[in-house]
């Protein structure tokens, strides 16, 4: 979390705890907090501090907007295949839901919603309710340009409501480009330097989806529950300074990251970059490594105090067969090798020489174990096209 | 050491990483995620991942989770559908201890610098003397598990650990509850883990393939009746095989699933004095004379004469009084004349 988040959220800890909902002196300055933080979320977003609802996670809030969404007006939810879980999750069991239904589609070998399938399935679904396309993938950073689906949707489902998931979005991109395409927009504080715990769906134009949670009314009765000032407080701190620096950190982490890769390219064989650079966020460094499992190398990793991930774990926490590839066509050998490494605020040039590094002595130490025939033999590595291997 | 303790999240692997602790050894847990579908006992569940990771809190230890899905589908599940298709009764847990927990965990652990990999099981590991491993049964009778692990050979006795092998459970357990241990009293897990308590094999397999109805035949061919899946009848088997009741007691001598019939006979007719055991593996090379051989987990160990087959992994063991015919798959295992070490075994043909 970003120091000055922190110091930001302590007040609301200690002297400042009343409830902001109350009628008392105490509870109005907590109410006020809460008032300037939604301020400053608008600001940042580009919408109106109206349309702004403080919400506890960036799930609660792709849910909200995706069952609120059937629950108001039945019908059917389309997502791409490689939404996060909670998207795709949702839509995927309200096909066992009496009111409604839920289509996924395809993407290309970057990860990108196929334009064209989802213009099919609008066309041949009369009853859409909401779409929902992820800004920025989380698993391999691609980014999907919303307005570009959004002209598709308006187009081929002009009733149905746009949302978009841009938890991954606020660090690499101007929200304010995203928010004027779409209905509906999911933030949660974590993914900018603020604290977990605390996420922020946007709402535009008056209610389109129904509350997920009804009880006290608060946040203009889109969602009841008291409201976690501190956390509200520091997630909007984290926000103004994330817009603020986010240019300047654009140019640096790319840097670093085009380093990252570059210095793991020279140093290993068999690396394949998932998706190029140019078509994903700068903090998001993916490759596919061959003769290695994932899992094994995490292991090693993390006893050298590298902190990496290769798809996402399940409640056992074990690591699953990464859907996101499966749905892009990465072979799933491929995926098996998949090291995902994120770059953000605090990450600095030594860090990156020591990733290198490390994950070359890990790899290595795997690979002496079981040398792959590509790799072993000298012949060239397997190359992943991913444009190839998708269409 | 740096020792690798496999951890189902079970009174018995807890305990087995409390001990290698207490001695002084680098452990780190490892819970494997084995089965991704339905699942209320054996490993696999999330709740049991659970109380393997807050064990290994409390002791203290690192924990992990590795996921072996794809292989425990491959060489546990889809051979154990394959195996009813063909009227063959395998037992699953022993093929995991052999493909995955003694195979590809192994593995990992030896891929990440650990020296042994342990486990909950009831079984010891000794030496000879001339350094030899031996597999002896677990000290606690009631409970020994030498038999679904006969299948470990010295390369890997001498990378495996059995700390709880030389306890009796009532001790472990109250071992387990003198730390407050949150599995201490936590029941043994008896079942499959991927096949569920309220479906049984019926939902599991009926999932999988389609069940043929099939005809119960007595020795001479007469027609006695109908089973609803001759996929699910398993010789030895007495009840539920469509015969009404009140007559001379019949058992399943024989599955044909090709034509889908069964033969039923008198218990006299179940009786056999040989089988063959293929796929056989030794703990310290083959042995051949006279040995004692069990036939299920918790079963007895009877006396018979093994030799060698025909095929080079299979040997055929002669009963000294005759015994009822054992289902096709299941594991057999020979144990010296003692009844103390497992010396090998395989699968009944």
């Amino acid at each position: 979390m970003r120091a000055e988040a922190v110091e930001a959220m302590m007040p609301y800890l200690s002297d400042l705890y009343a409830n902001p909902s109350g009628s008392h002196r105490f509870a109005r300055r907590a109410r006020q907090a809460v008032d300037e933080a939604r301020d400053t979320v608008a600001r940042v977003v580009g919408c109106h501090p109206n349309e702004v609802v403080f919400t506890g996670c960036g799930t609660e809030n792709d849910n909200m907007a995706i069952t609120g969404a059937i629950a108001r007006r039945g019908g059917v939810a389309v997502c791409p295949a490689v939404e996060h879980h909670a998207v795709l999750h949702v839509v995927e069991q309200l096909s066992h839901q009496p009111r409604g239904q839920g289509r996924v589609v395809g993407v290309d070998a970057f990860g990108r919603v196929d334009l064209d399938e989802l213009a099919a399935t609008l066309d041949a679904t009369p009853d859409v309710t909401i779409v929902s396309v992820m800004a920025v993938n989380n698993e391999v950073g691609t980014i999907t340009d919303i307005a570009e689906v959004a002209r598709v949707v308006r187009r081929h489902a002009p009733d149905a409501l746009l949302h978009t998931d841009a938890v991954q979005s606020a660090c690499w991109l101007d929200l304010r480009d995203i928010t004027p395409h779409v209905d509906l927009l999911s933030l949660s504080a974590h993914k900018f330097g603020g604290p977990k715990g605390v996420g922020v769906l946007v709402e535009r134009g008056g209610p389109k989806v129904d509350p997920l949670l009804v009880g006290g009314g608060q946040e203009r009765e889109r969602r009841s529950g008291t409201h976690n000032t501190a956390g509200i407080v520091a997630a909007a701190v984290a926000l103004d300074l994330t817009d603020r620096e986010r240019v300047v950190e654009n140019v640096r982490l790319a840097a670093l990251r085009d380093q990252l890769v570059d210095g793991l390219r020279d140093r290993l064989d068999g690396i394949t970059e998932t998706v190029p650079r140019e078509y994903k966020v700068a903090g998001s460094a993916h490759v596919c490594i061959t003769g290695i499992e994932s899992e094994a190398l995490l292991f090693l990793l993390d006893e050298a105090d590298v902190c990496a991930s290769a798809a996402s774990a399940c409640a056992s926490g074990a690591m699953e067969p990464s859907h996101v590839l499966a749905a892009m066509g990465v072979d799933r050998s491929m995926a098996l090798g998949a090291l995902r490494l994120t770059l953000g605020q605090t990450t600095m040039a030594a860090d990156i020489e020591r990733a290198v590094d490390v994950i070359g002595a890990a790899v290595d130490q795997l690979r002496r174990h079981h040398p792959t025939p590509a790799v072993a033999d000298g012949s060239a590595p397997t190359t992943l096209d991913p444009i190839a291997s998708a269409s | 050491m740096k020792v690798m303790c496999a951890m189902s999240g079970g009174v018995d692997s807890s305990v087995a990483a409390l001990l290698l602790r207490q001695a002084g050894h680098d452990v780190v847990g490892v819970t494997m995620k084995l089965w991704g579908g339905d699942s209320d006992t054996g490993c696999c569940s999330v709740s049991d991942v659970d109380d393997a990771r807050r064990v290994a809190q409390q002791l203290g230890i690192d924990h992990l989770v590795f996921n072996f899905g794809d292989d425990f589908d491959e060489h546990v599940v889809a051979p154990y559908i394959d195996a009813h298709t063909r009227g063959v009764t395998p037992n699953p847990c022993i093929e995991c201890n052999r493909s995955v927990k003694f195979a590809r965990l192994a593995e990992r652990a030896d891929l990440l610098g650990f020296d042994a990999v342990a486990t909950g099981h009831h079984a010891n590991i000794g030496r000879s003397a001339d350094g030899r491993y031996t597999l002896v049964r677990g000290s606690d009778a009631a409970k020994d598990q030498s038999y679904v692990v006969h299948m470990l050979d010295q390369v890997q006795l001498a990378r495996t650990m059995f700390p709880v092998g030389g306890m009796q459970k009532a001790d472990l357990r109250a071992l387990a509850a003198s730390i407050d241990l949150r599995t201490a009293t936590k029941p043994d897990s008896q079942d499959v883990c991927f096949i569920t308590s309220t479906g049984g094999r019926i939902a599991f397999l009926g999932d999988r393939i389609p069940f043929r109805s099939g005809t119960v035949v007595d020795t001479d061919g007469t027609r006695l009746g109908e089973v609803a899946s001759v996929e699910m009848v398993t010789v030895g088997q007495r009840k539920g095989i469509g015969l009404p009741g009140g007559g001379p007691k019949r058992y399943v001598l024989d599955v044909d699933t090709a034509s889908a019939t069964v033969t039923v006979g008198s218990h006299a007719d179940l009786l056999r004095d040989e089988l063959i055991v293929d796929r056989m593996s030794w703990v310290d090379g083959p042995v051949h004379g006279s040995v004692l051989v069990q036939c299920s987990a918790h079963g007895r160990a009877l006396p018979a004469t093994i030799s060698t087959a025909e095929e080079a992994d299979s040997i055929v063991v002669r009963w000294h009084e005759p015994q009822r015919r054992i289902a096709p798959g299941q594991s057999v295992v020979a144990y010296d004349p003692t009844n103390t070490r497992a010396l090998g075994g395989g699968i009944c043909r």
